[in-house]
């Protein structure tokens, strides 16, 4: 196992930076869309709230399998073509921020709601209330659930190899193919996934305890 | 504007909810410097009052007027722009110290008390943070000055919301049992801070129990019963001898 290891060394190694690029910018555009879609989700606004429901029932409801091939092999169809990168790019952020709404959501609405009324009896509008008060609160609370949904769009960049991208998957499946040990490289990527996510649960446990020190 | 001394005046103000109507047409004022005690059994409407000043509820009709800023209470239908405007300009010329704190919990004493003045009035933070410092010392908790929330008693946690009230420079605070969550013996204390806060001749308007306190420092006292104002006088007359059945029966009951 260690000389196929060290044989396939060069394309393991592109093949984790890859899947760490993927998971990474996806779960950055993530949150960021996921936000949206959850300060939608409890905006006062109805037609908001029902765009909101509509993005997080769809995007949450389908296979993320079926988004990438949509994307990758559908939309051409209507003259959007994407590279596979970025296909698989769009369709992790989709399907992640459907995700991450939720759990940013549920962190907004475990603040308590003294929180609101201390903040608007001192005159603050709802933006400053939900920018100054609410989120910093909200988004502490959310911590452990988005620290799961990142390790499991980690995983989730696997299916990206389904549309020709060259993550550590897709390697170990080309490699296996060629020298027909399927087993020891399916066995050494599964290793490099569990080791990044180990990696991710470090940190996360460190920023929770770093905040939760600070308060309450 | 509100020319008269009356910080605040409330006309025939009714709220329900649901099926249970807690006030009933509530008539009362409260001048400037005056400190005024409600009074009155749980589920008389004294705290659906209070917050009906500052509109953390929202009453179904009557005339709220605070700060000379008056408002035409419709329900909890979406209030107009207007309406919204005179609302906020109310609370921030008013300030609420609530029964269960609601100190924020991510920001330290020091922070508390600087919020309001930084990120709604605009002060300067060099500025704010000197008042701060200095409230937090008029309360007596300037060495916690850098503890989160989570760290402080009870009756510290209520001493720094006070000075956060405080730091608003408000015309008048809104005090909702700011001493039922404390322990007796935390109580004294943020008793103590609310007494000098009357020497500075702050307009108070505070719902208690706490019946030595009314009897040394309100000014009046409002019974509230059945969602009506059932009496408005002085505390000699309300504590004393001569005061209804209705209120000695009440009186007894908070005594025991």
């Amino acid at each position: 196992m260690t000389e196929l290891f060290m044989r396939s060394l060069p394309l393991l190694r592109s093949a984790v930076l890859m899947t760490i690029f993927l998971g990474l910018t996806s779960f950055v555009l993530g949150s960021t869309l996921g936000l949206l879609v959850a300060l939608a989700r409890v905006s006062s606004m109805g037609v908001l709230r029902a765009l909101a429901f509509a993005y997080v029932s769809i995007f949450r409801g389908t296979p993320l399998l079926v988004q990438i091939l949509l994307i990758y092999f559908g939309l051409p169809r209507y003259g959007l073509t994407l590279d596979p990168v970025p296909a698989a790019l769009l369709a992790l952020t989709m399907f992640s921020a459907a995700y991450l709404s939720e759990n940013f959501r549920s962190g907004i609405n475990a603040v308590d709601k003294g929180q609101w009324e201390a903040a608007m009896s001192l005159g603050m509008g709802y933006w400053k209330a939900m920018l100054r008060v609410i989120l910093p609160q909200g988004l502490r609370i959310a911590i452990p659930p988005v620290g799961s949904r990142l390790i499991a769009l980690i995983k989730d960049t696997s299916l990206a190899s389904t549309i020709t991208v060259v993550e550590l998957t897709r390697v170990a499946d080309q490699v296996g193919a060629s020298t027909f040990r399927y087993m020891e490289m399916f066995l050494m990527v599964g290793i490099i996934y569990w080791g990044i996510n180990q990696i991710l649960t470090i940190v996360q446990t460190v920023l929770e305890n770093r905040l939760s020190r600070r308060f309450v | 504007m509100n020319t008269d001394s009356r910080t605040v005046e409330v006309r025939g103000l009714s709220k329900a909810f649901g099926e249970n109507h807690v006030l009933r047409g509530v008539d009362f004022s409260v001048s400037k410097g005056e400190v005024v005690v409600v009074m009155g059994p749980s589920g008389s409407g004294k705290t659906t009052l209070l917050r009906s000043l500052n509109f953390l509820e929202m009453p179904d009709a009557g005339t709220v007027t605070v700060c000379g800023i008056d408002v035409e209470c419709a329900g909890s239908s979406k209030p107009s722009r207007e309406h919204q405007k005179r609302i906020r300009a109310i609370r921030q010329r008013t300030a609420m110290v609530f029964q269960s704190f609601n100190l924020f919990a991510h920001r330290t004493a020091l922070e508390n008390v600087m919020e309001g003045p930084v990120s709604v009035k605009g002060v300067p933070r060099a500025q704010a943070l000197e008042r701060a410092m200095h409230l937090l010392t008029q309360v007596g908790l300037a060495a916690k000055a850098d503890e989160y929330p989570g760290r402080l008693s009870g009756g510290q946690k209520q001493r720094v919301a006070i000075a956060r009230a405080l730091a608003m420079d408000p015309e008048v605070i809104l005090f909702d049992e700011p001493t039922s969550a404390l322990d007796p013996a935390l109580r004294e204390d943020v008793l103590n801070v609310m007494r000098d806060v009357a020497k500075l001749g702050m307009t108070m308007l505070i719902v208690t129990h706490e019946v030595r306190f009314a009897r040394d420092v309100a000014d009046r006292v409002v019974f509230m019963d059945g969602g009506v104002v059932a009496e408005d006088t002085t505390p000699q007359a309300f504590f004393g001898e001569g005061s209804s059945p209705r209120v000695r029966q009440f009186l007894h009951l908070i005594e025991t």
